[in-house]
């Protein structure tokens, strides 16, 4: 098992998870074994081969019939997405390879990025050659840009890629990574901060006002064997809809956060070989991250982990979290830590998203810790939230709200005990992992 | 059967509260307790679309758009 640096915690990278039985023989990772922590392009191209010189009509024809979706937290088809950025005929479009992962529960990126480089790499020069690009580059954090630098060196000395990549560091933000925000760093206008796109989104007019794709390192990754395999292979594991396999960050299972590969479509109990008697000490589980939502422990264990099932239970898989949390934790102090987070991170530009999130973090942190001053009862925070939705330039506003309204069907009991008996006094926690935050100040000026 | 839809959308990056839409188009928007604008109907009835038109041409901020829309 080999530990990957990162955010002030260990993450390890999983073994062949026992798990997940004999269908879960791992795709990506598989190259990633315990003793390698990056996989050069050597032994890259050892295990892979080189990439098949496929036209761009039968790559895109081959990701339709993949049903591959975005794994950087929308799940959008990718094939329908990156059509739409071909559509262009006067400008050549630019790929971007998004590994900001802004996302502090999340650390797939990371291991990607540090582990398995150029299956990340290969997926890019897939599109560039897909899309006809006349740039590639890679987005990501400043601790990430070491093993990519040296992973792009590698492959300009053995000439592999036709077009040359650029990196460009990603802000330490949780939106850094959002597709609006992601081409601002890279314009360098107004970095690090989701712009309002409206009726025309950098698909059609982004970095240096080309035609851009903002693709997910995790989704390269798989664009990358899908070039090699092709679609019947892809589809050989996972649901119709929801097909392939996906990198899962599971938080608060084990004694640090893993990553795991894991097929589309296994019920979760399965996914994380817990058995009911283990599933039992935790009070909920929560997928999809701080902009995804709460599933009560019973109904997660038998939910298929597809996109579907998530959004039937009002969640999604978004970027691959998975936390749990434990039954002794006060969720509500823990939702309160995370909305602040949350509200901290907003980019402090509309005014319904500053000023809503202003007031959702009060009255959680009011739930939270002095339940008998909060004014209005749950029915408020459900009419706040209602009146949030839909009204940002982005979704982070909606993530907020879909991540409180979760919590509190999930952890009603919870609630209902913090408002007739107080607050917790409960010193277990805290377990949702946070970043240390440098606080903005409204309307978009940082401090330090 | 296709149509036309007029949509009415409010950058709210641009948008800083002043109100003239909402003074100007009642029907259809209202301000939210921090003095933004709520679009009610997204979807502009014909016969408010000169309203709508001026509404959007009057804000300060240009952060409303009228767009058209096939559905
Ligand atoms: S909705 Fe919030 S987070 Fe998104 S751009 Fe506006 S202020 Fe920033
Ligand atoms: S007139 Fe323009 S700036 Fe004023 S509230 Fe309406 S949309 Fe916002």
């Amino acid at each position: 098992m080999s530990p990957v640096a990162g955010r002030g915690r260990e993450v390890r990278t999983s073994q062949p998870h026992n798990a997940l039985g004999p269908v879960g023989a791992p795709r990506l990772l598989a190259g990633l074994d315990s003793a390698i922590t990056t996989v050069g392009l050597d032994q890259h191209l050892e295990r892979w081969g080189r990439l098949p010189a496929l036209g761009s009509a039968s790559i895109l024809d081959e990701l339709d019939r993949s049903g591959l979706r975005g794994h950087g937290g929308a799940w959008f088809p990718v094939g329908t997405k990156w059509r739409s950025v071909k559509r262009s005929v006067t400008k050549r479009p630019v790929i971007v390879a998004n590994g900001a992962e802004g996302e502090p529960a999340s650390g797939k990126d990371r291991l990607l990025l540090d582990g398995l480089p150029h299956l990340v790499l290969d997926g890019a020069t897939v599109a560039a050659s897909a899309l006809g690009a006349s740039r590639v580059i890679v987005h990501v954090p400043a601790a990430r840009i070491p093993a990519i630098r040296s992973a792009v060196e590698e492959r300009r000395r053995f000439g592999l890629d036709s077009v040359d990549t650029e990196i460009v560091e990603a802000p330490d933000r949780f939106l850094a990574g959002q597709e609006s925000a992601a081409v601002n760093t890279i314009n360098n206008r107004n970095p690090g901060r989701p712009s309002f796109t409206g009726t025309r989104t950098v698909r059609e007019w982004g970095v240096g006002a080309r035609p851009t794709l903002v693709q997910n390192v995790e989704t390269l990754a798989h664009v990358a064997l899908i070039a090699r395999f092709g679609s019947d292979w892809f589809r050989r594991v996972g649901t119709p809809e929801s097909p392939g396999t996906a990198l899962l960050t599971v938080t608060g299972l084990w004694p640090q956060p893993r990553i795991i590969e894991a097929p589309l479509g296994l019920p979760l109990q399965q996914v994380l070989g817990l058995s009911t008697e283990d599933a039992g000490i935790f009070q909920g589980l929560l997928l999809g991250g701080y902009g995804g939502g709460w599933v009560p422990m019973a109904e997660a264990m038998v939910m298929p982990l597809t996109e579907e099932a998530a959004r039937e239970h009002g969640s999604s898989i978004g970027p691959g979290v998975v936390a749990l949390l434990p039954s002794q934790v006060c969720s509500l102090s823990e939702v309160s830590r995370v909305v602040s987070y949350l509200e901290s991170q907003a980019a402090g530009q509309c005014g319904p998203c500053v000023n809503g999130l202003a007031g959702l973090d009060h009255s959680m942190e009011t739930l939270a810790f002095h339940p008998s001053s909060l004014r209005g009862g749950t029915s408020r925070i459900l009419a706040h939230c209602d009146l949030i939705e839909g009204r940002g330039a982005c979704r982070h506003p909606d993530g907020v709200t879909r991540f409180v309204r979760s919590a509190l069907r999930v952890f009603s009991d919870h609630v209902a005990s913090h408002l007739h008996r107080g607050p917790c006094r409960s010193r277990i926690g805290p377990c949702l992992p946070i970043p240390t935050v440098r606080r903005t100040v409204r309307q978009g000026r940082e401090t330090k | 059967m296709s149509r036309r839809r007029i949509e009415l959308i409010v950058d709210p990056i641009a948008c800083d509260g002043h109100g003239v839409c909402a003074e100007l188009l009642p029907e259809a928007i209202w301000m939210d307790p921090w003095g933004f604008p709520v679009i009610e109907t997204a979807d502009i009835p014909a016969h408010l679309i000169g309203h709508a038109r001026r509404a959007a041409e009057s804000c300060p901020r240009l952060a409303l758009t009228l767009v058209e829309r096939n559905t």
